[in-house]
């Protein structure tokens, strides 16, 4: 999908590149972000693997911490997101989704667990109907 | 379900799926009176276009264009086309509620009722309101920023007619088998696999993932527009309110309408394939269902009323003949509610038992995001305060906006109270809050809208005694429609009943069903006043300013031409167009040639085997379903082996264009 | 109907001579990609944002219904770490060999770009492969989406993410198939730029997926 309408008239294809303005970085740039992707990969899964004798939430943040990192690492290197990218606006889009993604995250899980603490499970509910309808039968 | 005995047996063939002639409700006299309605008026529609030699200029000047106006007003055209429909049903609830008291069965069955009540939630949201605000955003932002077009053109075709795909699927339920009976948001277990067992609830998912893909790609075009597309010179802050509005509704688009489609998916795949998300058994949880269909939905509801709030700032200001009140205040109060939005979801269901501390946060930011809105409304009153307020039509619906609205608001405010929602959740209560901000926001501030841009796109007011009568009918019939509702639901009296044994309760339902009809004048004298007002447009014609207004789209002609403006315009500071008229402008007759892009058929062909591709989904014709999955993919790859899209208007013809508007 | 001013009408063809002109600018080409440049990427990503927000809603599921065995296997029973390295490495890989194609493209090499392109698809396909094989096992030993709540969502969150993969690796063959017809012209170094940005893009929401849906569950 990669129509436009040229604003102004008389427009020749640019030859210029990177056309749209986005940057595709260096060599340098993409073997520094395959380095730290290396490293901050290997860790956690030696973390696991190796079966490190660490404290379960202890390891289950350091295994999320590491990915967030890895994460920012992706979107410096190889998505070139800066303050300078798009006049910023891929950064406050990507800030934005953030924002909403740990609102979904963290949202569902507060209301669900909540939930799940005050109300019955639903399958002991279904439990719970089978016997009432047994017992129902019984009688009638 | 007791209403599984209407339904056809469960067979399945491999070249028709589940479709059998038993799935043609030819037995209902009502749906086959509807089908020979439609049939003939389309059979006659279609001759006199064949008559008048029509289909040609339809498909080329219409179908396959990619001209963001032309777009936008066959957006409102299917609008104001499903909300007949929607309406239908509506007064079909009412004849039946205003009957159905004290043991009476009234006339419709529960299995055809509760298809009527799902039917006209989703008509009404996914095909009528979402469509009128896309179409007017489509059509105004961008020639209020300046743009020639939005930023994919294309796109902008393909989005309308996977809407108009997702609205057909809708309506060939009615003659194809069934709609779902589910309630708008189809809840499960109810809508699950165990408990819905007909084509129709999967004519919704499917109707409303094909739409869906249409409002998502809708939103990041416009976004996409306003970000790059704006006039040399407009900052950010220069921009219209409307166009403020505008960027935060789509973003809340592309926030939020991901979320329906994951839902969505997961609900489809729990019916197709046995997946147990929202199922009771196997560890499934319908609770999360609820969850995550108002994490979309709260922010749905502020999709609908943004742009509204900006269409109400331009027809204010321009009708009180004074810049906004607070710009800044009205921008900021816009991009509140945008983060605001999505931290309320769980005031729709304080009653699922997530406890007092999760109810009491969500009572608060439900509270707060209120006091932004407020904001708005003080802005609009001081805006009008000391101005010059002309009433004029536009300005009328602006005010019975403003009146309407806030009682919403309020009673809105009310409902996020958790223990009074503890009384009031599934009420009628609840029915006249939304229909209060929906009709009272939504509606009177698209009908505003039409009414204000009318003369700009068509280069003719609107006849003022019919528009003057659809108001007056909308108003009163709102009023006299939903008022009762508030006291049956503080009654106690719960939404989507087929009967009731209160015989108490019928003469309230008997006023409601009277402002149903009173709401049905207000429709009629629309469409009387459209067609009053095209025959008499010679006598309507005004020129390219009729409202003394403030913004860029009124700088150029009415209707404007295909590129919009002869030139670019170099924006210095808010309210350009009205800057531009002290100055006493021009356009240069220095004319270059102009960039456009080219239509296509591609968008419309994408759609229709996309709509096929639903409708074998809905059957279970997996044959035909995968042949129009292969269809689409080929057909979407073969559009990017075109790369001649963009054409250069001549100078010669832009002359001519410009020259023809000077004179009308 | 009394308010329609005069001024509509003030329009004339010919520019009034004292008028400040500084409000209609004539369009010369050397302005024309310097303020208003393609909209291609920006609208590209923020397409990637509402995608990253489906996933956020596959990966809510999962953190909610995750732990809904319904008797069935659990995560220890069924995740081999080794195996998750080895499509997390081919991932990584072809993240690199997608930049290094437009390194070349960037160079206009048409031909080396082609070379580490289809380097790139091999190592996608490599990891569909893995995934597939992994789907098939698990359904085959009894532990298919249907079984539980858990395998319904594990298995809608890296199908997905496996489906888009399979997009990405139409996609690429297709962009392949293009520049091979045209070169490495503007219009597809635009197409080229905006694939780059959905491969990474795949290998980021991968992170997520090998960390929040393998290992911490292993832990």
């Amino acid at each position: 999908m990669s129509e436009h309408t040229s604003r102004t008239a008389q427009a020749p294809a640019a030859d210029h590149s990177p056309v749209g303005g986005h940057s595709h970085g260096t060599m340098g740039q993409l073997m520094i972000g395959f380095g730290l992707a290396a490293i901050l990969t290997i860790i956690p899964f030696y973390l696991v693997m190796a079966e490190v004798d660490m404290g379960r939430t202890t390891l289950i943040g350091i295994i999320m911490g590491l990915g967030a990192v890895q994460i920012i690492v992706h979107l410096v290197f190889f998505l070139h997101v800066n303050r300078g990218a798009e006049e910023g606006w891929t950064l406050s889009a990507s800030v934005f989704s953030v924002i909403i993604l740990g609102i979904v995250l963290a949202g569902s899980l507060w209301v669900m667990h909540n939930m799940n603490e005050n109300m019955m499970p639903m399958h002991e509910m279904d439990r719970h109907i089978e016997q009432m309808k047994s017992l129902r039968s019984q009688q009638g | 379900m007791a209403s599984e005995a209407n339904s056809p047996a469960e067979t399945f063939s491999p070249i028709f799926g589940r479709l059998t002639l038993d799935w043609i409700p030819y037995h209902e006299p009502i749906l086959i009176g509807t089908f020979a309605g439609i049939a003939l008026g389309g059979l006659i529609l279609m001759t006199l276009m064949t008559y008048f030699r029509l289909w040609g200029p339809l498909w080329s000047n219409w179908v396959t264009s990619v001209d963001h106006k032309k777009i936008g007003i066959m957006y409102m055209v299917l609008g104001f086309v499903m909300m007949v429909r929607g309406f239908a049903d509506a007064l079909m609830m009412r004849a039946q509620q205003a009957m159905a008291a004290g043991g009476a069965e009234g006339y419709l069955p529960p299995h055809h009722y509760d298809q009527v009540f799902t039917a006209h939630g989703v008509i009404m949201i996914f095909f009528v309101a979402m469509p009128f605000v896309t179409g007017v955003m489509n059509y105004v932002m961008p020639l209020q920023i300046g743009a020639r077009d939005v930023a994919f053109p294309f796109l902008n075709n393909f989005s309308f007619w996977m809407t108009v795909a997702g609205a057909l699927l809708v309506n060939v339920s009615l003659f194809v088998g069934e709609f779902a009976r589910v309630g708008w948001l189809a809840f499960p277990p109810l809508s699950g696999a165990s408990y819905s067992t007909g084509p129709g609830m999967d004519y919704y998912l499917w109707a409303l993932q094909i739409a869906g893909v249409g409002t998502t790609l809708s939103g990041i075009n416009l976004i996409a527009t306003i970000l790059k597309m704006r006039a040399p010179g407009m900052k950010l802050f220069d921009m219209p309110i409307f166009t403020w509005t505008a960027l935060v509704t789509n973003v809340l688009i592309v926030a939020a309408f991901p979320v329906l489609t994951a839902t969505l998916a997961l609900l489809t795949l729990d019916r197709y394939l046995g997946f147990h998300f929202f199922t009771n058994d196997f560890g499934g949880n319908a609770m999360m269902y609820i969850n995550l269909i108002w994490i979309w939905g709260h922010p749905e509801v502020y999709i609908l009323i943004i742009p509204c709030f900006g269409i109400i700032s331009e027809i204010v200001s321009t009708f009180s003949g004074k810049p906004i009140f607070g710009y800044r205040t009205m921008v900021w109060a816009t991009a509140c509610i945008m983060v605001l939005s999505f931290v309320v979801w769980l005031h729709h269901f304080f009653t699922m038992g997530s406890g007092a501390s999760v109810n009491t946060f969500f009572g608060i930011t439900t509270m707060i995001i209120a006091v932004p809105t407020g904001v708005k409304i003080f802005n609009w009153l001081f805006t009008m305060y000391k101005g010059r307020v002309r009433f004029e039509l536009p300005m009328l619906w602006a005010v019975g906006f403003l009146v309407t609205f806030t009682i919403g608001g309020m009673t809105g405010v009310m409902l996020a109270i958790p223990p009074v929602d503890f009384q009031l959740h599934n009420t009628l209560f609840l029915i006249a809050h939304f229909h209060n901000v929906i009709i009272g926001g939504v509606v009177f501030a698209i009908y505003a809208g039409v009414v204000y841009w009318w003369p700009k796109a068509f280069g003719f007011k609107l006849n003022e005694t019919w528009g003057r009568r659809a108001f007056w009918g909308w108003f009163i019939g709102f009023y006299v429609a939903f008022m009762p509702l508030y006291a049956l639901g503080l009654m106690g009296v719960t939404r989507r009943m087929n009967s009731y044994p209160d015989a108490g309760w019928q003469p309230y339902f008997i006023v409601a069903a009277i402002g149903a009809v009173i709401i049905l004048l207000g429709i009629l004298s629309t469409f009387v006043c459209f067609y009053v007002s095209i025959r008499d447009r010679k006598a309507l014609a005004v020129g390219n300013d009729p409202w003394d207004a403030r913004t860029l789209e009124w700088a150029t002609q009415s209707p404007p031409a295909p590129y919009n403006f002869p030139h670019d315009i170099e924006v210095v500071g808010r309210e350009a167009f009205w800057r531009m008229k002290r100055h006493g402008f021009a356009w240069s007759t220095d004319y270059a040639p102009i960039h456009m892009p080219k239509g296509t058929a591609t968008g419309v062909i994408l759609s229709a085997v996309a709509f096929v591709f639903g409708f074998a989904m809905v059957w279970y014709v997996w044959w035909l379903a995968a042949l129009t999955f292969v269809a689409m993919i080929a057909i979407g790859i073969g559009h990017t082996f075109n790369y001649n899209r963009d054409y250069d208007i001549p100078v010669d013809e832009v002359r001519r264009t410009e020259a023809k508007g000077a004179l009308a | 109907m009394s308010t329609v001013t005069a001024s509509a009408d003030k329009r004339i063809v010919e520019p009034m001579a004292d008028a400040p002109m500084h409000h209609i600018r004539e369009a010369t080409p050397h302005e024309t990609d310097h303020q208003h440049r393609s909209p291609t990427a920006i609208g590209f990503w923020i397409y990637l944002m509402s995608d990253c927000i489906i996933f956020g809603s596959l990966f809510a599921t999962y953190a909610v219904l995750g732990y809904g065995y319904a008797g069935g296997p659990a995560p220890a029973d069924l995740f081999e770490p080794g195996f998750v390295a080895v499509e997390t490495a081919l991932l990584l890989f072809s993240s690199i060999t997608f930049g290094l194609a437009m390194l070349r493209a960037d160079k206009r090499d048409t031909c080396g770009a082609l070379v580490w392109l289809a380097v790139t698809a091999v190592f996608g396909a490599g990891f569909i492969g893995m995934e597939l094989y992994e789907f098939n096992h698990l359904i085959h030993i009894g532990a298919g989406p249907d079984r539980s709540a858990f395998l319904s969502a594990f298995f809608a969150l890296v199908g997905t993410h496996g489906l888009h993969v399979t997009g990405g690796l139409i996609w690429l063959i297709t962009l392949m198939v293009q520049i091979g017809m045209h070169g490495l012209i503007p219009a597809n170094m635009q197409r080229l730029g905006t694939l780059s940005m959905f491969w990474h893009f795949l290998d980021l929401v991968w992170i997520g997926v090998f960390s929040f849906v393998y290992l911490v569950r292993l832990v």
